[in-house]
């Protein structure tokens, strides 16, 4: 699929966008996400108000939403191929497992 | 000398360059992470002292830092969709924007990090060697991972202020706007790492 961008390069300057272009998000949707990532942010206040356990929780549940909003929509993930996607996952996963092991050594120490 | 480059079918690889962005901001995301372990590790080690340092911190600065960073994220994201459309003014008004939230950012930070030194409370004072060693891992991973999510929105405002001057010369348009996209993915990444910032220090007490 490389080659054949490389060897075509005026079809890819005529088509700005191989992986969206009609589908491509207008400025509503991306209003929306930022709506709901103020609300979030609001909601993770008010939970952290209300307690030092609810305030973890707050920060385990409804951060990485946030996050994964940035990254699914103002970062386009939702509108890359899989490649990207799998790439980007890999990486997080790998994370998560240094979390998982972090966290199991403390509650076995 | 434009016209010999235009002559010859120029080699292009939109794709490329965006997964080579994606390939730095995962090096970015493991960097921060290395951090974020060692908060997780200490926090678990010295809870109290968290939860007692954090009542030192400005939760409204850093509400509104977030407020103003996701805000900043939209009129970047908005801005390739602007260049998408071929609306060039709208696009620099979106960078234009961002910039501005970026550096209305930096004033805030500025403001807050000048009340806790104010206080005593950096990283070799002679106050934070008087409170116990919980709080001054607090300090010292607050300065560090703060302080290098700053360096990161200093970074940003640089590169985003080359794309407005690229975008008013033409060298991102409609049909090549990779370079803007790019700029705009290490942004959403930094409003990515403020976001786990947030819950971790302003909201910690």
């Amino acid at each position: 699929m490389g080659e054949g961008e490389m060897s075509e390069p005026m079809t890819a300057g005529a088509v700005p966008d191989l992986h969206g272009g009609h589908a491509a998000p207008g400025y509503g949707t991306f209003v929306a996400v930022w709506a709901v990532l103020v609300a979030l942010t609001a909601l993770l206040v008010l939970v952290s108000r209300s307690g030092q356990g609810a305030a973890v929780w707050g920060l385990l549940l409804i951060t990485p939403v946030k996050a994964a909003l940035v990254f699914y929509f103002f970062m386009h993930l939702r509108y890359e191929g899989l490649l990207l996607k799998v790439v980007v996952s890999v990486a997080l996963v790998t994370l998560l497992i240094f979390f998982a092991l972090l966290f199991s050594d403390i509650a076995f120490h | 000398m434009n016209q010999a480059a235009h002559a010859h079918p120029e080699h292009r690889d939109d794709f490329g360059a965006k997964l080579g962005m994606w390939l730095f901001l995962l090096t970015e995301i493991l960097l921060f992470s290395g951090l974020f372990l060692g908060y997780a590790w200490m926090r678990t080690r010295y809870p109290a002292e968290f939860h007692h340092a954090g009542t030192e911190m400005n939760a409204v600065l850093g509400v509104t830092n977030t407020i103003v960073l996701l805000t900043s994220s939209l009129t970047m994201v908005l801005s390739l969709v602007a260049i998408q459309r071929g609306e060039r003014k709208r696009a620099m008004l979106g960078v234009g924007a961002t910039i501005l939230l970026g550096l209305v950012f930096l004033v805030n930070k500025a403001f807050e990090w000048h009340a806790e030194i104010h206080h005593g409370n950096y990283p070799g004072s002679a106050h934070l060697a008087t409170l116990p060693p919980g709080e001054q891992v607090f300090f010292g991973l607050y300065y560090t991972m703060t302080g290098l999510h700053g360096v990161h929105v200093l970074v940003g405002i640089s590169v985003l202020s080359v794309m407005l001057v690229m975008i008013k010369r033409g060298r991102i348009s409609r049909d090549r706007f990779v370079v803007l996209e790019n700029g705009g993915l290490y942004w959403h990444l930094v409003d990515v790492i403020w976001i786990f910032l947030l819950p971790l220090f302003y909201l910690a007490a």
